[in-house]
């Protein structure tokens, strides 16, 4: 049930910057989430929580006692990582018993509680097989088990389910999110697959380059990102830039190869007349059509149409000579386009975010490093 | 002509199989996604191909010539492993000539071979450069470069995007398909991401325990799975177990646990047998009230509200207890549905497929391995 405080957290390895002053608040029965490209930083936060690393700077709290300088072991945290390392000697039961057993519990009172986590694990039809006889998704759960057993409240999962399969993972997320739900506790957990972090966070936190860039719930991030380098690396967008023609309080006109966008969202309040700006649309908002619409509606050909399974992915070039990348997704009522098909796009106003044209350039604010 | 034809090819490791009876071609300039869990025998079936693995019984046959007498070096094909293989003292250009110099090909040939590909995959311009100081993407690249400059005609890539970032992993999935296409390569691509063997292959192939479970084009996969695992394996599927009912001029009626009764289109099962009933999620619709137009209402509590990006995921308890998931685009999801709410659920007849009921039962038809 803690609540953990992150205050201006540093650390460098020789020239490279792992995290450079990152402030954070993750609130008491929290499921919390931090995603970003490789090498921005997530590992490294989520290992200062946990008091593998020591930072450079700053201060880390759980439920108001400063632990910065506290070891791992003092900390009371359960901190399950991606290189699955449970005891190759033990069974299922005494590898979930460890914890206890090292804390000097005798075997009969670790029996309830451990029996009681093998339970909410569906683990008892495994107790007395070892590691190597585990598939990859029973020796994680294995590992959370752990963690847990030793009563901590903090659980720190780093990667947890990186190294399984696609399909082992999708169901052991919702396994994960439900334990920690139906135990209170509070969760920290790190992944480089948005999917999870989409389906089961309270909160996201967005990284790159040793910074928080947005925290966010799931759902915020992904319709209405405040920040652009969010809607590039949450989910797919394409982006367009223009110039604002028009802008009221609730509407703003842009100028695009000489087409006209309209957008209903107004995201960022300061932005100006004749100022240049970049939109971003997500593919699956785009819709394609026989005939045009009567809003935001350009003429297009279709360059390419790939099939991936519940969508089509359709590469559609626009007479304003935009090329854009449109996510139809296949629910049986909608109509299929082919390569060379002359059709229209339509692009909804409520679905168009609209940002100030980055300083650093728009290339650099959606790199990924 | 048939570049690539297996016949029978099995190879067991002590008591296991890991190859089963294995009988598929590939055709000239086909690309083609071997899919399956970890321990299915994808890598085991690259090796075998490779020359690298000896098949105990069974045939490899290349352009119609029997090849298990052929050492890997002398076979026209070439094997890029997960871990790219590069050496780590050699910059690019080097690591790249290696192939044909092993050959004996003359320096300056060699050379210009290195050059074209690089230019390729577009690294021209970091010849110089060591294995360690680029990224992933690009060491990913330099080892097909390599593969290239061998001029062998087939490409075997054991999980070639596996190692990278999220983001990078779908840049390069068109890439990778657009370079094996304008170079006239046969590509057998094996991977565990069903997503992007839908993406890239021509053709895929499951695999499961190394048994052939299905092979065919992303669409019929897609949408015809032959087998309850395949249907599980790729896409997202409900299940459920049914008798039938009758059979009629549209199809016939199955009755589900509680005698809940639901029309399918497959005619093929004889009255009271026992079967499963499969829907996919996408196909499943959720409306908070029962629409008379719709054939196969069910009603029950959402149980469950996973927010995907793209999509939303309902989990529906019926009033026999039995689970249905529905995903809905989410901009097509205006009607607020909560946890909690009583809903109705129905499909199209044509959107189900029937099984026979499997005889280890449906739990061990849908564990991934």
């Amino acid at each position: 049930m803690p609540e953990i405080r992150v205050e201006g957290v540093k650390k460098s390895y020789g020239k490279v910057i792992a995290l450079n002053g990152v402030n954070l608040t993750i609130k008491d029965g929290e499921y919390l989430t931090i995603v970003g490209p490789s090498g921005c930083g997530k590992t490294t936060l989520i290992k200062s929580i946990a008091g593998v690393v020591q930072p450079d700077g700053g201060d880390i709290f759980i439920d108001d006692n400063k632990v910065t300088s506290l070891p791992i072991e003092d900390r009371g945290v359960g901190y399950v990582f991606q290189e699955i390392a449970l005891f190759p000697h033990m069974n299922v039961y005494d590898n979930v018993s460890y914890g206890l057993m090292v804390k000097g519990i005798t075997p009969l009172e670790r029996e309830v509680p451990v029996e009681e986590m093998l339970h909410m694990m569906n683990l008892e039809g495994y107790v007395s097989l070892y590691p190597n006889e585990l598939s990859g998704g029973a020796r994680q759960k294995t590992a959370i088990s752990r963690a847990l057993t030793s009563g901590s409240t903090l659980l720190l999962l780093d990667e947890p389910l990186g190294a399984l399969d696609l399909k082992v993972r999708t169901v052991l997320r919702y396994e994960l999110r439900k334990l920690v739900k139906d135990l209170g506790l509070t969760a920290v957990h790190v992944t480089h697959d948005q999917e999870e972090a989409l389906s089961v966070s309270d909160r996201i936190v967005i990284m790159k380059a040793g910074k928080i860039v947005e925290v966010g719930l799931p759902i915020q991030l992904y319709m209405r990102p405040k920040e652009i380098f969010t809607a590039k690396f949450l989910g797919e967008a394409n982006f367009i830039t223009g110039e604002i023609v028009e802008k009221t309080d609730s509407e703003i006109e842009v100028r695009v190869n000489g087409s006209i966008l309209r957008s209903n969202i107004n995201s960022e309040a300061d932005l100006k007349k004749e100022e240049a700006c970049v939109m971003a649309i997500r593919p699956e908002f785009i819709n394609l059509s026989l005939e045009p619409a009567e809003n935001n509606s350009w003429a297009c050909e279709v360059l390419s149409g790939i099939f991936v399974g519940d969508a089509m992915r359709y590469e559609v070039l626009a007479d304003n000579g935009l090329t854009l990348l449109v996510k139809t997704p296949i629910t049986g009522e909608e109509t299929s386009f082919a390569r060379g098909d002359k059709i229209y796009l339509s692009m909804p106003e409520d679905y168009i975010l609209v940002y100030r044209q980055p300083e650093e350039g728009l290339e650099k604010a959606l790199s990924l490093e | 002509m048939p570049t690539l034809r297996l016949l029978n090819v099995t190879k067991r490791f002590g008591e296991i199989k890991a190859l089963d009876d294995l009988t598929f071609e590939v055709k000239n300039r086909e690309y083609l996604c071997v899919l399956g869990s970890t321990g299915s025998g994808k890598t085991t079936l690259l090796r075998c191909i490779a020359g690298i693995v000896k098949p105990d019984e069974g045939d490899v046959y290349m352009d119609d010539e029997k090849s298990n007498l052929i050492p890997a070096e002398e076979r026209n094909a070439v094997y890029v492993p997960q871990t790219y293989a590069l050496f780590p003292h050699m910059n690019v250009l080097e690591n790249v000539m290696f192939g044909p110099l092993a050959k004996e090909t003359k320096r300056s040939t060699a050379e210009e071979t290195a050059m074209r590909v690089l230019k390729l995959v577009r690294l021209d311009k970091r010849a110089d450069a060591f294995p360690s100081e680029l990224s992933g993407g690009m060491q990913q690249r330099v080892a097909l470069a390599r593969g290239l400059a061998s001029g062998a005609k087939l490409l075997l890539l054991d999980e070639p995007l596996g190692a990278l970032d999220v983001r990078l992993r779908l840049e390069l999935r068109s890439e990778l398909r657009k370079l094996a296409k304008e170079s006239g390569l046969t590509v057998i691509h094996v991977t565990h991401d069903q997503e992007e063997a839908m993406t890239i292959g021509d053709r895929i192939l499951v695999l499961r325990e190394g048994q052939l479970q299905q092979h065919g084009t992303p669409y019929h996969v897609y949408n015809r799975p032959e087998k309850i695992f395949v249907a599980n394996f790729v896409g997202n599927t409900n299940f459920l177990e049914a008798i039938v009912d009758h059979r009629n001029k549209e199809g016939g009626v199955v009755r589900l646990r509680d005698e809940l009764k639901v029309k399918v289109l497959d005619s093929s099962f004889e009255p009271e047998e026992a079967v499963i009933v499969a829907v996919r999620e996408e196909k499943t619709k959720v409306t908070p009230e029962p629409r008379v137009d719709q054939p196969n209402r069910l009603s029950g509590e959402v149980v469950e509200v996973h927010f995907l990006g793209s999509f939303i995921r309902y989990t529906v308890r019926l009033t026999n207890g039995d689970r249905l998931a529905a995903r809905l685009p989410v901009h097509e999801e205006e009607m607020g549905i909560k946890q909690g709410d009583w809903v109705s659920v129905n499909f199209d007849p044509s959107d189900s497929h029937l099984y026979e009921y499997p005889p280890l039962g449906l739990q061990r038809e849908l564990e991934a391995s």
